[in-house]
């Protein structure tokens, strides 16, 4: 199985930032989002980040809501999203990063979660609304799986806490490029790039950032600025939003959106 | 994460104050579950709270305010005829007399205090029947703060009186579609926010739930139910009373009275929570009767749920008990025994809220009546002699419209 510290330092040598989308499994149901995922991974995914739905996704905005309430009625369980995984990883050997709630880990049996979700296929798993705070409740099991950590630092972390949050990452840093939930934005504020060169001076962890980046403008910016990696939600699956009643036409605009990002992040 | 001080929160329970010194714990429930963003604002707060909760300007200031604005004391009353029906003596307290009418402006005077204390000028806060929502308009109005609401869209429509209210006070009630429309769907919206807004706003948390510090500031600020009503009992019936009783949907206006009676042993201590249609049906909010541990809206807590952890929408008559978790102290007291938590279901209560209407000439709540059904369901189980404290802790007005839906009456009828 494919390591993020492979995946980083290939990248490394090659000289740009990990483009990563994320997707939430089984939007808008299980045979589509398995070919948009495919799609992503064609068109130069090198890592993927996946959500599985929860009713109360707090962190998230209204994109990524509408996405969790798509999936959760066309049926997603976790045993589905087990042979999801799986099925993503027959087709190509990409990191999966999963982004999750902690009720659905909790009432899943923490042990059981990490052991089986690694099994198939899984490299880290971020919960959402679980600080650092608490991660002794995950890291044993995590660890005791075979799981690489996963936290984020956002504009208002102070630097203390962005210490003790990188000196327990061993995957990569997810770095919220805005205050607020996930969503498109049309623009970024520019604290996002001293974010990234702050915590490039604490910590030889990769550092990833996500939130907002709607455009291929914004992720050359934050490539350029440092970032090891791009992390695009809320556009690719508004795109999934826009074209429900058009599969081909779906997939050839994920396509389409993430070559552009693609190239965007390999220029620099 | 967080330095608490040694002297702790003056709340009689000496073991939940143990618990308080590690994150915000009841035994293993409570905690603060949130986005890393929320992190500092969460810091903020419980350090804001812990310098000024015993300074002496903001215990003054609040007590004034308790008064000269809200009301406080608010009496026990003692409801004869009443308790002829029930078949022990029944005491009410009479949360409902409170300027807003329910024991809610207690919370928010006392959070409102704290963040002017903080110098901040926005706020923001949840609300499902509307009480909360109308008591921090209220003190949005008092203190000149810029007031938003959250409100599900189900609820903005069963309490419009409520809203209009909230409005009138100057406060932008903002409708929440996702969900089924009520207070858990409010409070996924409002978190949204302030995740955006940390920096400048204030989110004024209605019940004892929620993350860390927020059962324990809301649980402070509804003591004084509690204190009075267990002073008033000595003073007017000469004695302790036998059994407390409270409705339950967060638990912010029972754990305020539950404290002034925790320690006392033999006074038996009974939450109730809503049954809706009935507990068997699924269609209900009683959490502590038919839930299951688990996380929501950043805590730790009994919640009704799905077997892989999906969040139960509930039903109930009354939209302030419309929510599928529960305070964490309430939690802990269940498991410890030392409270015990049933449900009344929607039919009985409305019986309760006619009946004291009747024979009282008093319109509760639809929460609270929940808390007189269950009594009156203990008829012939109860000594005559028995002494018992109802938390009236709102009044009716706002629900006249739903009686009315569930039982229509001619206008001649007598």
């Amino acid at each position: 199985m494919k390591t993020y510290k492979q995946v980083f330092a290939e990248l490394a040598q090659a000289g740009r930032s990990a483009l990563i989308p994320f997707f939430v499994v089984g939007d808008p149901d299980f045979d589509t989002s398995l070919e948009v995922v495919k799609t992503a991974i064609d068109a130069g995914a090198d890592i993927l980040e996946l959500g599985i739905a929860f009713s109360d996704p707090i962190a998230d905005g209204p994109t990524i809501q509408k996405a969790d309430i798509r999936a959760a009625r066309a049926g997603m369980t976790m045993a589905r999203a087990l042979d999801f995984i799986r099925q993503v990883k027959a087709h190509k050997d990409v990191p999966i990063g999963l982004l999750m709630y902690y009720n659905l880990i909790y009432q899943y049996g923490i042990e059981r979660f990490f052991a089986d979700f690694h099994e198939a296929g899984v490299n880290s798993v971020l919960v959402a609304d679980l600080s650092i705070d608490d991660v002794g409740e995950i890291e044993e099991p995590a660890k005791a799986a075979g799981l690489d950590t996963v936290f984020m630092v956002t504009p208002v972390t102070a630097p203390d806490r962005m210490k003790l949050i990188a000196s327990k990452t061993t995957g990569f840093i997810y770095t919220v490029s805005v205050l607020g939930v996930t969503g498109s934005r049309d623009n970024l504020s520019d604290t996002v790039q001293d974010l990234v060169s702050e915590l490039k001076k604490l910590t030889d962890v990769p550092v990833c950032v996500g939130f907002g980046i709607s455009k291929p403008e914004h992720a050359a910016a934050i490539a350029s600025a440092g970032a090891d990696g791009i992390i695009i939600g809320s556009k690719v699956v508004g795109l999934i939003e826009a074209n429900l009643q058009n599969k081909e036409k779906m997939l050839s605009e994920i396509a389409t959106f993430l070559t552009e990002v693609k190239t965007a992040i390999s220029a620099g | 994460m967080f330095s608490m001080p040694a002297s702790g929160i003056e709340n009689q329970i000496s073991r939940i104050e143990e618990n308080m010194k590690h994150k915000g714990r009841f035994g293993d429930y409570g905690g603060f579950y949130v986005p890393e963003v929320l992190i500092p604002v969460l810091e903020e707060l419980e350090e804001a709270f812990y310098r000024f909760y015993q300074d002496e300007q903001f215990v003054a200031d609040l007590a004034r305010l308790y008064k000269d604005y809200a009301g406080r004391p608010s009496p026990l009353y003692y409801a004869g005829r009443f308790s002829e029906h029930v078949g022990c003596k029944v005491y009410l307290k009479r949360e409902d007399l409170l300027h807003g009418g329910a024991h809610k402006v207690n919370n928010t005077l006392g959070q409102g205090l704290l963040a002017k204390y903080m110098g901040k000028t926005k706020i923001i806060a949840e609300t499902g029947a509307g009480q909360h929502g109308l008591a921090t308009a209220m003190i949005g109005a008092l203190f000149g703060m810029d007031t938003k609401i959250f409100m599900g869209v189900t609820d903005i429509e069963r309490q419009s009186v409520n809203v209009h209210k909230m409005k009138l006070c100057g406060a932008e009630v903002i409708g929440v579609e996702g969900g089924s429309g009520t207070l858990k769907d409010a409070i996924n919206d409002a978190l949204r926010y302030w995740t955006a807004n940390v920096t400048d706003t204030f989110y004024l948390f209605g019940s004892a739930c929620g993350p860390h510090p927020y059962p324990t500031i809301v649980k402070h600020f509804q003591t004084p139910i509690g204190k009075e009503a267990r002073r008033q009992s000595l003073d007017i019936i000469g004695r302790l009373p036998d059994m407390v009783v409270a409705c339950v949907g967060g638990g912010s206006n029972a754990i305020g009275i539950f404290s002034g009676f925790v320690d006392d042993k033999d006074v038996r201590i009974v939450g109730v929570e809503a049954g809706g249609r009935s507990v068997s049906s699924g269609l209900h909010a009683a959490t502590l009767v038919a839930g299951k541990v688990g996380i929501l809206h950043g805590a730790k807590a009994y919640l009704l749920q799905d077997e892989e952890g999906q969040v139960h929408d509930t039903e109930s008559v009354s939209a302030g008990l419309d929510y599928p978790s529960v305070g964490p102290e309430h939690c802990l007291l269940k498991d410890t025994g030392r409270a015990e938590y049933v449900a009344a279901e929607d039919e009985e209560v409305l019986d309760a809220f006619s009946l004291l209407c009747r024979c009282e000439g008093i319109l509760p709540a639809l929460e609270s009546s929940h808390a007189l059904a269950w009594l009156l369901r203990q008829k012939g189980k109860l000594d005559p002699e028995q002494v018992v404290i109802v938390n009236l802790s709102g009044r009716g007005d706002k629900d006249v419209g739903i009686v009315e839906e569930h039982r229509p009456m001619n206008v001649d009828d007598k």
